[in-house]
Formats: structure tokens, C-alpha cells, sequence
């Protein structure tokens, strides 16, 4: 088990995790579609390498292509006492079983009046940037967390991806582990330690506006904020981290220093996460805003292939700015 | 082994081949140079397949196609030139930039896409031929996939309601061993993937994805079939890819021995000896088409490498028929 701070790459910090979850788990086991020996040995973005190699292929098993019955099965195995963690390639790829994952595993220990716990893990990645076109870079996080039973977890950071990983893999709820697929490579500081889901990060501390974001559009915000800071405007950057459970408080707190809200996320942005944190902000602590929320989100299209569409598709540091400064004007 | 007859058709195989082959050995040059975004899947050594089917169909019938889907699409007669400017995201593309090359439709040609999910194509194959029953024209269809593919779900479904509907459709399984790094031989308990039709009710049938003759003989008794309304046919071609799965790939699943002894069975060169024993080709006559295949292919780079990017503001295009306001 890793104990000391490292700053490693978001890859390496998944792998750590991964490696420390089946050391201290006799019940978990990972599975998913090229697994061990696809890439540099570890699928595509090496977050299982060497894991078969130490742990045996009776822990570390790559399936046909066939997420239908792997993301149904997986909920049988956890309700009869394992601790699967399914890696699907893609998580456009997931829709494929969404019958497993929405119908069977979110619902079984309510529909069974409590009588099984669904304690799995689907990890997966989101997100655009890399050109990979509309049927490999949807963020869908909010469609996850519209489902009562799952949990939803978006890190934004390698400390984080660590952190919320040993603990997705130790809840008893089937969790939606959702990583973004142009951080793999993103370097920060990892203390190996489990993080609690529904305690939003302060990115960055403001006195002028509130942006709530995670991942891409969370570091398009933190470039955002010093461009932000040198006319004057001092933003605070709440990361929410879980999406369900999520962290309201956090952001009542937040938004009652800077009277100001902002809500940035990579998935379209109608019907999107965003306007549940805005629509809580809004009942629960009205008389805190000084002025309209504004939501930044991607636009309401499939993710086109060629760059220069791509790139208007999703929120930009640009966006971020003129939404603050909307909210502000 | 079955031979060419119709020498004609044999030669214009062979052509058909050797640009496809001319075509996708150039992708992973052209994504070495940042030319391709995203991931592109050549078919080297698949040749046969895509263009042995497509010499028993019409303009009019339909298929459907997967990720490596650029031999599927060039042998239904698409244009090869708007074919690469699709893959480099340029406004000459079929889809104007929006697909790239694991999206590329041709309504004209009766493609209904590559498709970036595996197994995809099976279903809509399965209702494209739905569509030709309801019509009652005597267009098909054909679903191409991979072995990897078979083990998808919606294979079994496909099977069934084609079977009971007697649904003009062709199920073509190209069997190149591996699935991204997975071999066949780890992904499935019984190897005789035919087998799997039997138990539905379609007819099935195994052949030589390397030869063109067979391919072409195997697939026109098919769509005869499915013409005449007798419904599905499943035909699994034994082939090899070449290239690693898709441009980047470290390919640390397999040897290069074994890579190297699969391109003794060359479909190409196969093609070529069966042609140059019956005299429908000379020496002579073959580098006179390989340097004709090469300027046309050459020519279609140049076109897709000139045509301009796409405006940004057709990112907002097309999402509904009629144009909602957000
Ligand atoms: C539903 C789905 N699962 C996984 C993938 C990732 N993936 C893309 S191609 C591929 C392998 C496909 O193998 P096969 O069907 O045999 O076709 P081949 O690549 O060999 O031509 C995989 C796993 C995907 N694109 N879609």
C-alpha cells in the first residue's frame, strides 16, 4: 500500500488505486474489454497495467466485447458478495447495458425492500477535446445522477482520482466512477488516502464569484480566474467532485461571501447538472445571490469530429470569463 | 479453391483492391502527420471481403459498417477523394467534417455509416432490410462486423427477427482473429462461429476471406436469396489485418512472425496469380495499374488535404429536421 505524498499523472494515480483496492479487498476483482494486454499492457489509457501480472488473471479479467451482460452481470455478482469494478472502455459504450446498470443494479436494494447491497464500480471516461467524435465524448454525469441509487463521481484531479476511487470501490452503492479522457496525463499531488463523496474541493479561493465546475471546464475556469484576477475580479472555484451525493452547503457557503454564481460543466448544458445546483442555489438561498446565476455547458449537439467544430461545441476559458462577468455586470 | 471465371469482374476486383489497399496505407501516415483526430482503424489485408460482397450488390441495396468501415464504404462505390476529406474533417467529407472516419454515411450509395459501436451495425443492417420488406422493392442489406463483435447481444436478436421475418439480410463476419488486443480463441468457447446462425435459422456458410472469387461467390448466392425472399444468410470469412488495430497501436498481443506468415496468403497477390494463369492480366498490365491506382489515390490526398475546414457555425446544423431554437 502507498502512504507517501508523490505527484504522479491522473494514470498512475488510478493505477495506485487500483492496485491498493485489490490488496486490501479479497472481494474485489476488476474485469472490462482489453484490459491486460491492450496499449503498454493496461487498456487504453494504462490505468490496470501490471494489475494482472500481480493479482492473476482470477482477479484481473478482460471479457468479449459484450457490455449488456457484463453491466447486468456485475450487479448479480456484487449482490451475491463480490466487489466487481467494470471498466468500460468508453461510457458512451455503457448504453449498451444501461437495462444493468439503471433497472437492476440502482434499483435492487430498494425494490427488495433493502435486502441486497449493489456494491460495484463502472469505470469509465467522458468528455471531448481529443477529436474522438459523437459516439466517444459525451459527458454524461448528469444522466447518471438524474437515477436514484447510483452514485456519481466526476475527479477533476490525480490526488483526486486516487482519493474517490478507494472510496467508490468501498461504498456499498453501485457507484459511476467517471474519469475524463483528456486528464489522463494531468500531474498533481496524490496522498493516498480515500476521499468522502458529497465534500465539494475550494479550488480556489474568491471574494467576487462563485463557479462551481468540474474536470476540463474546472481547469478552463482556473485559467479563467487569472485572466479574471488581473482586471480586479477575484473568483472562487468550488470542484462539487461527487455528483451525487453532492455538496450544497459548500456552495451556500461560497455564494454567501461572493453573492455571485456560475455553474460549468463539459455535459450540454440544458437539463444539465448546472441547473440543479443553480435551481437548489436559488430555493434554498435566494436572498445570498445579488444577482441571476448564469450556466456555461456544452452546446445542445453531438460532439462533431473536426477541430474547429469541436472546439465551439464545448465551453471555453472565453465562456467562463463572460459568464462571470455577466453575473457581475 | 475457386477461380475467377468472369475475367472482367476479376479485374476490376483487383483494381478495386489495390486502390483500397493504396487507400489505407496512407492512414496511418496521414495520422502520424496530426492529419486524423480521434482514432482511425485501416483494413490492410481485408481487402477481399469489402470488395468481393460488393461485386454482387446494386447501388441501390444498403450496408451498414463498423469502425474500420473506410473498405466497406470505397468498395460500395463512394468517392475516394471525399472519403479521405471526411477523415481529415474537411467541408468536402460526405458528412461535411461532422463524422470523421468512424462516422461516414453516403445516403446516395446506401451507407448507412461506419459506426464507432461495436456491433452497431448488426441492428440496423437487420432494420434496413425491415425497410426494404415494408416497401416491398428487393433491395438488401449487409451488416459487416468483426469476430469481436459477434459477442455482442444484439446478435442473437438480429438473428431471430430476421430469421422469423425472412428479412433480406446479409451477415458478413469478418473473422481477422482479434478484437482490439483479444483473440478470438480467448473470447469464445466454440471457435465455428457459423454455428451461431444454424441455431437461429439462418443459413450459414464459411469461406475464404483472402480469395475474392469465393467471397464473391458465397455473397451472390446470398443476396440471391434474399432477393427471392427467402430471407438472412450469415457468412463468416476467415481473414487477417495487417496494421495494429487502429494508427498507434503497440500491437504487444501478437508476434510479427505471425503477422508476416498471414501476408503469405495475400489477397492481392492471390488475386493476381488466379488472373495472370487464366491470361486476363499481364506482368506489364499490372504495373500499368498499380501506377494508375497510385495517381488516383494520389489525387484524392491532394483534393481532401485542399478542401477547406468546415465553418464553425455548421456545428450547429442538422441536430433536428427542423431547426429548434435553444
Ligand atoms: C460497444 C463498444 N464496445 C467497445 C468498443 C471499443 N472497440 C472498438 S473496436 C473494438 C474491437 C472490435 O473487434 P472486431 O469486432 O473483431 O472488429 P475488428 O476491429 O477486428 O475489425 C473495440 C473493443 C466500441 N467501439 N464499442
Amino acid at each position: 500500500m502507498n502512504t507517501q505524498t508523490k505527484d504522479l499523472v491522473t494514470w498512475r494515480a488510478l493505477n495506485a488505486a487500483m492496485h491498493d483496492i485489490l490488496e486490501s479487498t479479497p472481494e474485489a476483482f476488476v474485469l472490462g474489454e482489453d484490459i491486460t494486454t491492450w496499449g503498454t499492457g493496461g487498456g487504453t489509457y494504462g490505468v490496470t497495467r501490471g494489475l494482472r501480472k500481480k493479482f492473476g488473471s482470477g482477479r484481473v479479467m478482460d471479457t468479449p466485447i459484450s457490455e449488456e451482460v457484463l453491466l447486468s452481470a456485475v450487479s448479480a455478482a456484487a449482490a451475491r458478495g463480490t466487489r466487481p469494478i467494470l471498466e468500460i472502455m468508453y461510457s458512451d459504450f455503457s448504453f449498451l447495458g444501461f437495462d444493468g446498470i439503471i433497472n437492476q443494479a440502482a434499483k435492487a436494494r430498494y425494490m427488495f425492500g433493502g435486502q441486497f447491497d449493489t456494491p460495484l464500480v463502472i469505470r469509465s471516461n467522458g468528455g471531448s477535446g481529443i477529436g474522438k467524435a459523437a459516439q466517444h465524448s459525451q459527458s454524461l454525469e448528469t444522466l447518471f445522477a438524474h437515477i436514484p441509487g447510483l452514485e456519481v463521481v466526476v475527479p477533476g484531479t490525480p490526488g483526486d482520482a486516487y482519493g474517490l476511487l478507494r472510496t467508490a470501490a468501498a461504498s456499498d452503492n453501485p457507484t459511476i466512477f467517471l474519469e475524463h479522457k483528456n486528464q489522463y496525463y494531468d500531474r498533481g499531488p496524490v496522498d493516498f488516502t480515500p476521499i468522502p463523496f458529497g465534500q465539494a474541493r475550494i479550488a480556489r479561493e474568491g471574494t467576487h464569484a462563485t463557479i462551481v465546475a468540474t474536470q476540463q471546464i474546472l481547469a478552463y475556469s482556473m485559467a479563467a480566474a487569472e485572466e479574471l484576477a488581473a482586471e480586479g475580479i477575484e473568483v472562487e472555484i468550488l470542484d462539487p467532485r461527487t455528483l451525487y451525493p453532492f455538496d450544497m452547503d459548500a456552495v451556500y457557503a461560497s455564494v454567501g461571501k461572493t453573492r455571485h454564481l456560475v455553474v460549468g460543466h463539459e455535459a450540454v448544458r440544458d437539463y444539465g447538472w448546472g441547473a440543479e445546483f443553480v435551481a437548489q442555489t436559488v430555493e434554498a438561498a435566494w436572498d445570498k445571490l445579488d444577482a441571476a446565476p448564469v450556466r456555461v455547458g456544452g452546446a445542445r449537439v453531438p460532439i462533431p469530429y473536426s477541430q474547429p467544430l469541436e472546439e465551439v461545441v464545448i465551453p471555453s476559458k472565453d465562456d467562463i470569463v463572460a459568464a462571470v462577468k455577466r453575473t457581475l455586470a | 479453391m475457386t477461380t475467377f471465371h468472369a475475367a472482367e469482374q476479376g479485374l476490376a476486383g483487383l483494381e478495386l483492391m489495390a486502390k483500397i489497399r493504396e487507400f489505407e496505407r496512407r492512414m496511418p501516415l496521414l495520422s502520424d502527420e496530426g492529419l486524423i483526430r480521434g482514432s482511425t482503424h485501416p483494413s490492410l489485408g481485408m481487402e477481399a471481403v469489402a470488395v468481393g460482397v460488393s461485386l454482387a450488390l446494386r447501388d441501390d441495396d444498403a450496408i451498414a459498417s463498423n469502425h474500420r468501415g473506410h473498405a466497406h464504404t470505397l468498395a460500395k462505390g463512394a468517392d475516394f477523394g471525399r472519403t479521405m476529406a471526411e477523415i481529415l474533417g474537411r467541408a468536402d467529407g460526405y458528412c461535411h467534417g461532422k463524422g470523421g472516419s468512424m462516422h461516414i454515411g453516403v445516403k446516395e450509395l446506401g451507407v448507412l455509416g461506419t459506426n464507432g459501436i461495436v456491433g452497431a451495425g448488426i441492428g440496423i443492417a437487420t432494420g434496413a432490410a425491415l425497410a426494404s420488406k415494408m416497401k416491398g422493392d428487393d433491395t438488401v442489406a449487409v451488416s459487416y462486423f468483426g469476430d469481436g463483435a459477434s459477442n455482442q447481444g444484439v446478435l442473437a436478436e438480429a438473428f431471430n427477427l430476421a430469421a422469423i421475418w425472412k428479412l433480406p439480410v446479409i451477415f458478413v463476419l469478418e473473422n481477422n482473429h482479434y478484437a482490439q488486443s483479444a483473440a478470438i480463441e480467448d473470447m469464445v468457447a466454440q471457435i465455428d462461429l457459423s454455428r451461431r446462425g444454424e441455431a437461429y435459422g439462418v443459413p450459414s456458410f464459411s469461406g475464404d476471406g483472402m480469395d475474392l472469387a469465393e467471397v464473391y461467390e458465397l455473397a451472390s448466392a446470398a443476396v440471391a436469396r434474399a432477393r427471392a425472399g427467402e430471407g438472412p444468410t450469415f457468412l463468416v470469412l476467415d481473414t487477417y489485418r495487417y496494421l495494429g488495430h487502429m494508427a498507434g497501436d503497440t500491437e504487444i498481443y501478437r508476434s510479427a512472425d505471425e503477422v508476416e506468415a498471414a501476408k503469405k496468403n495475400d489477397p492481392i497477390e492471390k488475386l493476381l496469380g488466379q488472373l495472370i494463369e487464366q491470361g486476363a492480366i499481364t506482368t506489364e498490365g499490372w504495373e500499368a495499374m498499380t501506377a494508375r491506382v497510385f495517381a488516383e489515390v494520389e489525387a484524392a490526398e491532394q483534393f481532401a488535404r485542399k478542401s477547406p475546414f468546415p465553418d464553425p457555425a455548421e456545428a450547429f446544423t442538422d441536430v433536428y429536421a427542423k431547426e429548434t431554437q435553444g
